[in-house]
């Protein structure tokens, strides 16, 4: 056997094993722990002693079983067969798992990462006699109907290419390519490996003025992202963390999609499994899974791989971005990933931090934030990673480390809020606390794709929203009905934002995912009625003479009323609220009731 | 593997130590002879030779002389056979009802594998439990797994003995239907009362229950939920049957989980629970669900009482963010004599959305229930309001909802224990209550629906 470290296991605590004996094991390195040949890493070595976190459960282990040296770090294998496909956290296929385990997930189940036997129809770019770089394209796959698989030079490959295959049927062992590299020769394959934990290097980084459409009006009007950008949706249990994430991973318009089940529940991998198959998406016409990567490591499946879970996820989409895609990766939940680290911290009896969390939580989670941006390839294309983190604080309160911690290192932040959820105001991303840092860099982008106008109505509604908060506080004391007419139709006026605009149904055909044309002419035609009515209300006209017309219920159901491919009712629509508007004014005016201005 | 082991190292609580031990694998049980009885442990942690073990029957009367110890080559396994349904075992899977021992037919691992979730299918069959807040506002799904947030002297064991009683668990297939019972460090009477219940509802030979009550020995708390899962999932995935799963008090577990982690000398994240908590509730909670080729399910109600009824204690915390919606008790609607004393408000289903509606339950369902949410919202804003400029001095139309409130309460939330209502009435009672308030406040219903329900209140005849 080629592996020349070998140790025996020394004591057992959970997922952390103790190796003593002939060793000399790297940090980070991936070993093979007892019989079984379980899946570990090497995360702390010392004098006599090295400590393994084990990616599988440990039960039945004995002191004195064989700990095996790989001679590489944890690695994820990258090729064709990913997209559409759902892994552990170490990037093991679990439907093949399930072939052949069943039910439960059986330990030692080692599993070629990748299919091995399918045959790929290849298309050959590169020819002998051609130098090439890393990260440049020399083939191409198709995938999926939805992604175009390019196969590139690895990292830290240079060369001229001395033999390549021709076009046709290719499965992901066989050499494609030699790339000779001084006296060394490479024969590349479809698969290239790449660790985990570290980044993928790219060209340079490239200003994030492009936004992630969400089809959300919460987000891409109020508080928008980039791509490339990094954000963060915290919220307590029941408030629909897992509910944005899937919204997000459904219409985001991103090319590829990471989604990453962190500790989470198996049920919610299952319903995207269910579900994303049979959903379309808007932009290829194609099913979603076709463009949607899975992992899936739930709360029940062992602790160190939850840990790794979200280096994988991130490590894909980095992939990705490197053949020229939008990427955004969906990481439910990191709170789950901070624990995972707290778990192995506890039982290696380092000096806890914060909450029993070690004192390196900020440094990784800076790490992997940071591993987001929208960046020029080295193959000339330009591609992003952007990085949605749901985050679960501890008992809703947003002081705990992990949320204090993610703030510092994400510049978009959906708060999801309690007292919304309970009633039922989806998504219940308070509008008070969230931020985006991105709005200054996003605005021209809007100016020239959506409206002129666009950042102007949004700032009027953020005014109205903001004054309805302060308004809301004399309310709470002493009722609404001794306010004056004006602020009382601020507070209507928040009330169709908040019910017409900010309120979003997933599941209604319709309004599940709204284009951003749409989204500001709702604005607009909220706005137009706002105007209108405050010019009546200042003739001395109560509002609930207004309320009474019926005018705010049509604005609050044009979400309905108003399908996404037929923007042109929207004239209708104005119409209606005008003539309705004028109607009540005239009526004042005839009868004589109108204050003189 | 016959070796036996003279003495012990130290004694911690519920743990002791051993030195010398030679092939001992993790998590391996060991029986432990003092004089004349036998007690069962468990390997947690081993380090060289020294092997650290926790103790289930409790480590009184043991010194480091007087013992002797055996392992046992294996970890923990439960003896499976349907014999078990009708059957009384302590908290470590043994019958203690003096009808002998179980012949079993399988004998698997009680602390379970992790299901595959490819392997999983969605719950989406409604579980009419005949309670309307719950039916109509948080259904509970076959396959969840749907939590009782309690606190202490509120009424969650009757409110669980009453979905026991009215729930229609099994389906129209045939599959038949079991309840597993496992009682974690409650009171000797509330043990009692659950038999008695079952009993009086004639279940009682499909009942398996699980004792372990609040003077029996805390480390076999750790092992009772899990034997109770494993004897379900035997029943479940082995049997086809569709089991509901009752465990009362999840708290007393997590007090265990934490009484045996202090003793281990570990680094306490908050309130002094282990750093692992979430994780090893995960391990229990995720046990519920349905699998593809099974036509079986595990339904899970698991009980906890909040400590100071304080929902952000851990217990609770970690709970919610594992189990697929909760139920929530509250003392101040106990406290109006209403029962059951569900606050509609902080109580969720997460799998109602995919399993009502058309097709599973009826098509103005989703809607109305997410009327009442906002509306009974909304009534909680003008109650505050209320409380500072009295009742007098609100709008009319915040006074229509003082009154919603209160019909909303007395009628649709309180119920008979013994009074079983099918969805359509819970529904048809919705909205009676929702004509309560004018059609411009009812801004969750399409007009589609409003059309059809709102008004034709004379035919129905109700009320």
């Amino acid at each position: 056997m080629e592996h020349t470290s070998q140790g025996i296991i020394y004591g057992i605590n959970g997922p952390v094993v103790k190796v003593r004996g002939r060793q000399a094991f790297q940090m980070l390195e991936m070993v093979l722990v007892g019989h079984d040949r379980l899946i570990g890493e090497v995360i702390r070595v010392l004098e006599n002693e090295t400590i393994v976190q084990v990616y599988e459960n440990t039960t039945g282990l004995k002191p004195g079983e064989p700990v095996v040296s790989t001679g590489k770090p944890l690695t994820v294998k990258l090729g064709p067969g990913i997209m559409g496909n759902i892994f552990d956290g170490i990037e093991r296929p679990l439907a093949r798992i399930a072939d052949s385990t069943g039910i439960f997930i059986k330990r030692g189940s080692i599993m070629d990462n990748l299919d091995r036997d399918k045959l790929w129809e290849v298309k050959i770019l590169a020819e002998p006699g051609d130098y090439v770089k890393q990260g440049e394209i020399i083939a191409e796959v198709k995938e999926t109907e939805s992604v175009n698989h390019k196969i590139m030079v690895p990292p830290n490959i240079e060369g001229e290419i001395t033999e390549a295959v021709c076009d046709g049927l290719y499965n992901i062992d066989q050499v494609i390519v030699k790339v000779k590299d001084g006296k060394q020769i490479h024969s590349l394959t479809l698969v290239q490996e790449w660790p985990v934990r570290e980044p993928r290097p790219y060209c340079h980084r490239l200003p994030l003025d492009i936004p992630l459409i969400t089809g959300q009006r919460v987000i891409d009007t109020l508080f928008p992202m980039s791509k490339g950008g990094a954000a963060a949706i915290p919220g307590g249990f029941g408030t629909g963390k897992t509910l944005t994430q899937h919204q997000l991973a459904k219409w985001a318009n991103a090319d590829i999609i990471v989604y990453v089940g962190c500790g989470e529940r198996g049920n919610e991998i299952t319903e995207v499994l269910e579900d994303f198959p049979k959903l379309i998406d808007p932009r290829s016409g194609r099913p979603l899974m076709e463009r949607t990567v899975l992992i899936g490591n739930t709360s029940n499946m062992p602790v160190a791989a939850r840990e790794a879970s979200i280096y994988t996820g991130i490590t894909l989409a980095e992939y990705y971005r490197d053949m020229g895609y939008d990427v955004a990766v969906m990481a439910d939940s990191t709170s789950r990933w901070a624990e995972a680290l707290r778990e192995i911290s506890g039982r290696l009896e380092e000096m806890p931090a914060e909450e029993g969390f070690p004192a390196y939580l900020p440094s990784r989670l800076s790490e992997f934030y940071e591993r987001a941006g929208r960046v020029e390839n080295y193959n000339g294309t330009k591609g992003s990673v952007s990085i949605i983190g749901a985050v679960s604080p501890q008992g809703g309160d947003f002081s705990e480390p992990v949320t204090q911690n993610t703030k510092r290192f994400i510049r978009c932040f959906w708060a999801l809020d309690k007292a919304l959820a309970h009633t039922r105001h989806y998504p219940a991303v308070n509008w008070i606390n969230s931020y985006s840092e991105y709005t200054d860099r996003l605005e021209d982008w809007y100016s020239e794709n959506a409206d002129p106008e666009f950042m102007d109505k949004k700032t009027e509604i953020s005014r109205i929203l903001q004054e309805e908060g302060k308004l809301l506080d004399i309310v709470k004391l002493i009722g609404s009905d001794i306010l004056p007419e004006e602020q009382k139709l601020v507070l209507e006026m928040a009330k169709v934002i908040r019910q017409g605009f900010l309120q979003q149904n997933a599941y209604h055909e319709q309004d599940t995912y709204v284009p951003i044309q749409k989204q500001y002419l709702m604005m607009d035609s909220i706005l137009r009625v706002g105007t209108k009515a405050a010019g009546l209300v200042a003739l001395g006209i109560p509002v609930s003479v207004i309320r009474r017309s019926g005018v705010f219920e049509e604005l609050i159901r044009m979400k309905y009323n108003i399908p996404n491919d037929d923007l042109n009712s929207f004239d209708g629509l104005n119409n209606k609220t005008e003539r309705i508007l004028d109607e009540i004014g005239s009526d004042y005016r005839a009868s004589g009731r109108v204050k003189e201005v | 593997m016959n070796v036996e082991y003279m003495g012990l190292k130290e004694i911690s609580g519920p743990l002791v130590v051993i030195d010398g031990v030679k092939d001992a694998s993790f998590e391996e049980m060991v029986e432990i002879t003092v004089g004349k009885n036998k007690r069962l442990g468990r390997i947690i942690q081993i380090e060289g030779e020294l092997c650290v073990i926790q103790v289930f029957e409790g480590t009184r009367g043991i010194s480091l002389e007087n013992t002797h110890t055996r392992l046992l080559g294996k970890p923990l396994k439960m003896p499976l056979s349907m014999e078990l349904l009708g059957r009384v075992m302590d908290g470590k899977g043994r019958p203690v009802d003096g009808l002998g021992e179980i012949y079993p037919e399988k004998s698997w691992d009680v602390n379970g594998e992790p299901i595959n979730p490819v392997m999983r299918e969605y719950p989406r069959n409604f579980i009419q439990t005949g309670i309307s807040s719950i039916d109509g506002l948080t259904t509970l799904i076959r396959g969840q797994k749907l939590p009782v947030f309690s606190g202490s002297g509120l009424s969650h064991n009757q409110l669980a003995v009453q979905i026991v009683k009215q729930a229609k668990i099994e389906d129209t297939e045939g599959a038949g239907f079991a309840i597993v019972f496992a009682a974690m460090g409650v009171k000797h009477d509330v043990a009692e009362y659950f038999r008695e219940s079952f009993q009086k509802s004639g279940v009682l030979d499909r009942v398996v229950m699980f004792l372990n009550l609040a003077n029996d020995p805390v480390v076999e708390r750790i092992v009772t939920p899990r034997c109770a899962l494993t004897a379900a999932e035997y029943l479940a995935y082995e049997k086809n049957m569709h089991v509901l799963v009752i465990m009362t008090d999840m708290t007393s577990y997590a007090e265990a989980l934490r009484e045996i982690s202090s003793s281990k000398g570990e680094i306490p994240s908050r309130k002094g629970y282990p750093g692992y908590l979430y994780s090893d509730m995960a391990s229990i909670y995720e046990r519920a669900g349905m699998v593809k080729g099974c036509r079986g399910s595990i339904t899970q109600i698991p009980i906890l009482t909040m400590p100071n009824d304080d929902i952000t204690h851990p217990v609770p915390d970690l709970t919610g963010y594992i189990t697929e919606g909760q139920v929530v008790l509250d003392r101040s609607l106990s406290s109006k004599g209403i029962y059951p004393p569900i606050n509609i408000l902080p109580s969720l289903s997460r799998l109602m959305k995919d399993g009502i509606g058309e097709g599973h339950t009826r098509e103005d369902h989703p809607q109305v229930a997410n009327q009442l949410f906002a509306s009974y919202a909304r009534v909680q804003e003008v109650k505050a309001l209320a409380s500072v400029i009295g009742e007098e001095e609100l709008s009319e139309i915040d006074r229509l909802y003082m009154n919603f409130g209160r019909e909303f309460e007395e009628n649709f939330i309180a119920q008979d224990f013994s009074e079983n209502r099918n969805i359509d009435d819970t529904l048809d009672l919705g909205w009676t209550l929702l004509r309560l308030l004018p059609v411009s406040e009812l801004d969750r219903l399409s007009p589609e629906i409003i059309e059809k329900y709102y008004k034709d209140d004379s035919e129905d005849g109700d009320f």
